[in-house]
């Protein structure tokens, strides 16, 4: 199987990362349950983690890098924990449901929401967001880069109108942690959600938010620490605030070696080999008959997906025709992202993503251009 | 059981804190090691750092200077 499946999870991992999730789980105890040297390796083994990852992206202090199962685990937090009944939030239309069902759930209870929108190229009207900001505005949530175009959003821009508004500035980094440098306090970032498997090259079932100085998120989950039992809330300090329950401490062993793997071979080197195959399938495919890319390829400055249609075929359809008879891995429907979906007005038919990683190959990438030649010649 | 002597212990409201107290020190070659808090201090759970009582100055300037969070400093006999 071509794997072209990566902003779905990067697969395969670099082989540090199982060979690291197998020593924790015969060598680790519980973090912060016990001072025995098993429970220490694991306390230790996280710690040093967050202390890395607070490096990586310019958060600060270690205890604000708070471990989660995900991104979307990260953002409810965020977002459950940040805003209430008349708070108002701004938001895109590139959001993923990760961002677009928590907030929807707070406006029911009545947290006002305006949302960016997209036109019909997937082009987000910025200008929007001065008109949106009032009195009760509490923040700006929105992706780094979407998960459906690979577009990544004008961060500075965004940036520079929370901080002269005074608004928190929520990022979903689902699509660009581990590939893009990333530097909270540079670009004015105040809230971090990231995910472990996907840019990073970690396991499933990792992830987390760093959380700027002077921001106060409430508990989501409350539960065991392995600190301050007696007490019946959960504890004030980050992260234990944000942490219940036992870590999976396995994973984030892995997203360590990740991380290590990253590191050594170089963040600009990798995002370059994987930037520079989306672009080789993209100049491949994009004049072929009937195909439609979607989103800005005019920059380079873009997440490793390429979103296309065959003329009028549907996408599940196609995906499902690379699959069988090509053996090669893509992401049909909807992606989780509707509303950028009926902005493209693409409800319908779905898009067909293509995603890549560093570890891809050119001639997995040519075979992909190769597939979508014949499929398009047999239109 | 081992004769029982006056030690230093510092608690920490965090798992967190108590890895950067351990992490610090070891980088600083100061005294002391992560045991499990005493009953005498807290009923809690957790780890505390336990250190010869004469090491408290340099060990109160290490808290300092990384900018830890401790819960408390206590003399116990254990």
């Amino acid at each position: 199987m071509i794997y072209l499946d990566n902003a779905a999870t990067t697969r395969p991992k670099p082989p540090a990362v199982g060979q690291a999730v197998a020593a924790a789980m015969n060598e680790w105890g519980n973090s912060g349950r016990g001072a025995h040297e098993d429970a220490l390796a694991a306390a230790r083994g996280i710690y040093s983690l967050r202390r890395r990852l607070a490096e990586f992206f310019g958060c600060g202090a270690a205890e604000r890098v708070v471990f989660t199962q995900n991104s979307t685990q990260a953002l409810n937090i965020a977002i459950s924990g940040l805003f209430g009944p008349g708070d108002h939030v701004i938001s895109t239309d590139w959001e993923h449901n990760s961002v677009l069902r928590p907030l929807y759930r707070l406006r029911e209870a009545g947290t006002e929401l305006d949302f960016l929108s997209a036109d019909g190229a997937g082009r987000l009207d910025y200008a929007a967001l001065e008109r949106f900001v009032r009195p009760n505005t509490r923040a700006v949530v929105c992706n780094h880069a979407s998960n459906l175009t690979g577009d990544v959003i004008d961060l500075s821009r965004v940036s520079a109108f929370t901080r002269a508004h005074g608004l928190l500035l929520v990022v979903d980094a689902s699509q660009t942690a581990g590939m893009f440098p990333i530097h909270m306090k540079e670009m004015g970032i105040d809230v971090l959600c990231f995910t472990g498997h996907k840019g990073m090259l970690g396991p499933q079932g990792t992830g987390g938010l760093c959380v700027g100085t002077g921001v106060e998120i409430r508990p989501f989950a409350v539960g065991g620490t392995g600190v301050q039992s007696f007490l019946e809330h959960q504890p004030e300090e980050y992260p234990t605030r944000l942490e219940a329950g036992t870590l999976n401490g396995h994973g984030l062993a892995g997203l360590a070696a990740a991380l290590e793997y990253i590191e050594q071979e170089g963040q600009r080197a990798l995002r370059k080999r994987e930037t520079a195959l989306a672009r080789r399938f993209y100049e491949g495919v994009k004049d072929l008959p009937g195909v439609k890319v979607y989103g800005d390829h005019s920059t380079h400055h873009r997440a490793p997906i390429v979103a296309l249609n065959l003329g009028e075929i549907d996408s599940a359809e196609l995906s499902d025709e690379l699959s069988e008879r090509f053996s090669i891995a893509t992401r049909p429907g909807a992606h989780c992202a509707p509303r950028l979906h009926r902005a493209l007005g693409t409800e319908e038919q779905g898009i067909v993503r293509f995603s890549w990683s560093p570890l891809n190959t050119k001639e997995e990438t040519d075979r992909a251009i190769e597939a979508i030649r014949i499929l398009s010649e047999e239109l | 059981m081992r004769e029982k002597i006056p030690r230093l212990i510092i608690t920490f409201p965090t798992t967190t804190a108590a890895m950067a107290m351990e992490t610090f020190c070891r980088g600083r070659q100061l005294p002391g090691r992560l045991i499990p808090v005493p009953r005498s201090i807290t009923a809690g759970c957790g780890v505390c750092w336990a250190a010869p009582v004469e090491a408290r100055e340099e060990l109160e300037e290490t808290v300092m200077e990384h900018h830890i969070t401790i819960s408390g400093i206590y003399h116990v006999l254990i």
